[in-house]
């Protein structure tokens, strides 16, 4: 288990500062995606993350259009996991089926402070903060096949061959 | 017998009865929601349950080529129901890049390769439209998109939800989903639509009251006396919009305007389902629009809504009256209403994207894009247009927009330093002969 940063953003966070839409059809690989990482809501970002970094925001993060890119970018970046108040549903579906868990707690939000350096225990479901231990809402079973897959492509390809 | 002797009685008294006896047992009676879902999956369900459903329809469009990408990394060949495949080609139309022509081009391979019989290409329009245009959109039918805007369909009472494209692959080849069956959130409108006030109109203020999460993960019923009197295409306004309350999908329950339009395009049988009498909601919002005046969202989010009246005045260079919201036909032909033989303000140029090639034909038909033209309009072929900010007029840093679409996000039409604000067709009309934001109401 490793330590991350955490970078620490508001209410709200659409997928288009996530991952501008006119990027969404010229640029196809993932780790160009990964360069512009919320680009149109904090443009240092895509250029200071490290690897194990963690994003905590407040409500309904990645509300917006469907594109699947939002949480692609996230993830080739280098992003271990995105805590949030509560996700907008399309983005906590394309964050798991790309492998990038989108965990809930209220307490994290409040409590864990920007660039603060804290720990993240997914068998426990624990994230380990400077001011405490807070727990997050644990994942339904049918997520929780997929994310152990690494995503749903891979899950998917693995169900297929076992059939 | 029973409706005889009750006679008199108000109708929803009636229903509840009725449904009470019919629902000995104890078992309570079912949202739209829970029914379907509950079809489709072949077991009773509740809101909460997490069920494993085969769609009806799959509808893809430019992302087509990127899920096609996933779908090769899958190891099987072929698409399992090719015939519920459904893509329409509409987001960057006609390609403006070697990039965008080579996305295309593979779509179409694909569709060759595939047997794919429900390919759109270029020239029909937007997806949402083109897909309800050809009767794909039909009550009772389970239909998932990769495209947030996959909720319009409610309109005509399909259950129609946005999926991501990883999850699009998937179901091209196993034709399985999992799918968590929503909670109901009852939005009853009520009252009479005040002249210069539309549908656009109503779904801003509501999502101004209820904020851009209000229906997260959960099913939107739009209800009322108001409802009944909307036409088609300003219920699809409504389930369109339904999406930035954060609603998995928005239903409106099928009337006899909804049969009527499906006479001539429904696509093959269907059936009706509605919600029971004593069904469960989560919430009963209820909004008058008797005294609603135009509204107006604001930057950078779409629950920031003002009344007209405290934007008025604020300047913007460029107009977009279109989109899946608001491109058709009764949305171009209200503008037209404000520009008759008016010209447009010198510092904006005012972008006309219909909706569809139909749509497009019909207001050519009726003389509505010979008024705009005449204003100084410029009339873009069928398809998303500028919306998502990938061509057709990109904004630059410092310039403001103002469009019918559904989206003012940041950057989302350009730069980062732009400003996107959102209105009814009928407000962008008048205030593009301004050349700042105005009341619609003062030209009709």
């Amino acid at each position: 288990m490793k330590k991350g940063r955490v970078w620490k953003y508001g209410d709200n966070v659409n997928t288009d500062v996530i991952f501008p839409g006119k990027y969404t059809y010229s640029v196809l690989e993932p780790e160009e995606m990964a360069r512009h990482a919320l680009e149109d809501l904090d443009p240092d970002f895509a250029l200071n993350v490290k690897p194990g970094d963690i994003i905590i925001a407040g409500r309904n993060f990645g509300c917006g259009s469907s594109r699947e890119q939002a949480a692609t970018c996230l993830k080739y970046v280098g992003v271990q996991a995105v805590i949030a108040r509560s996700f907008a549903r399309i983005f906590f579906r394309n964050a798991i089926n790309q492998g990038l868990p989108a965990l809930q707690s209220e307490e994290a939000v409040d409590s864990i402070k920007d660039r603060e350096e804290i720990e993240i225990d997914f068998s426990l479901g624990e994230i380990k903060a400077k001011k405490g231990v807070y727990k997050f809402s644990p994942f339904p079973e049918s997520v929780l096949g997929i994310l152990e897959e690494g995503g749903l492509i891979p899950y998917t390809k693995k169900k297929l061959e076992t059939k | 017998m029973i409706a005889t002797l009750l006679s008199g009685v108000r109708n929803d008294i009636l229903f509840t009865f009725l449904a009470m006896t019919f629902n000995k047992g104890g078992i309570l009676g079912k949202t739209f929601s829970e029914k379907i879902l509950g079809l489709k999956a072949g077991k009773e369900v509740q809101a909460g349950e997490v069920v494993t459903v085969s769609p009806d329809y799959i509808l893809s469009h430019d992302n087509s080529a990127a899920i096609f990408e996933e779908f090769k990394k899958l190891g099987t060949r072929n698409v399992k129901c090719p015939q519920k495949l459904v893509i329409i080609l509409d987001h960057v139309v006609p390609a403006s890049s070697e990039q965008y022509a080579l996305n295309h081009k593979i779509i179409r391979e694909f569709v060759a390769e595939q047997k794919i019989q429900n390919f759109f290409d270029i020239f029909f329009g937007i997806c949402h439209q083109v897909f309800s245009e050809n009767g794909f959109a039909l009550p009772g039918k389970l239909i998932l998109g990769a495209d947030s805007h996959t909720t319009s369909y409610g309109a005509f009472g399909a259950f129609a939800a946005g999926i991501g494209r990883s999850e699009v692959a998937s179901l091209w080849a196993t034709d399985e989903i999992w799918l968590r069956v929503p909670e109901t959130l009852k939005i009853e409108i009520e009252g009479k639509l005040p002249s210069g006030v539309y549908a656009k109109d109503v779904i801003l203020k509501i999502i101004g009251e209820e904020g851009a999460d209000r229906a997260n993960y959960r099913a939107v019923e739009f209800t009322g006396n108001a409802i009944k009197e909307f036409s088609l295409a300003s219920r699809l306004v409504l389930a369109n919009m339904a999406a930035e309350i954060g609603a998995k999908n928005g239903y409106f329950e099928p009337d006899e305007k909804v049969l009527q339009w499906l006479k001539e395009r429904a696509r093959e049988k269907f059936e009706v389902i509605t919600s029971d009498p004593d069904a469960k909601f989560e919430a009963v919002l209820k909004y008058d629009i008797s005294s609603l005046e135009p509204q107006v969202a604001c930057p950078h989010t779409v629950d920031n809504i003002k009344p007209v009246s405290e934007v008025e005045g604020e300047e913007f260079h460029q107009a977009v009256i279109g989109t899946c919201t608001n491109g058709r036909f009764e949305d171009l032909e209200v503008a037209a209403r404000v520009l008759k033989g008016k010209k447009i303000h010198p510092k904006v140029r005012v972008l006309v994207i219909p909706a569809s090639r139909q749509e497009y034909l019909f207001a050519l038909k009726k003389g509505i894009l010979e008024i705009l033209v005449s204003a100084g309009c410029v009339i873009l072929n069928p398809g998303c247009g500028p919306c998502l900010g990938a061509h057709q007029g990109i904004l630059a840093p410092g310039e403001v927009a103002l469009s019918t679409a559904n989206r003012n996000f940041r950057g989302r039409m350009g730069s980062r330093e732009s400003k996107i604000f959102l209105a009814s067709p009928a407000t962008v009309a008048a205030s593009s002969i301004e050349g700042k934001i105005t009341d619609p109401r003062k030209f009709l």
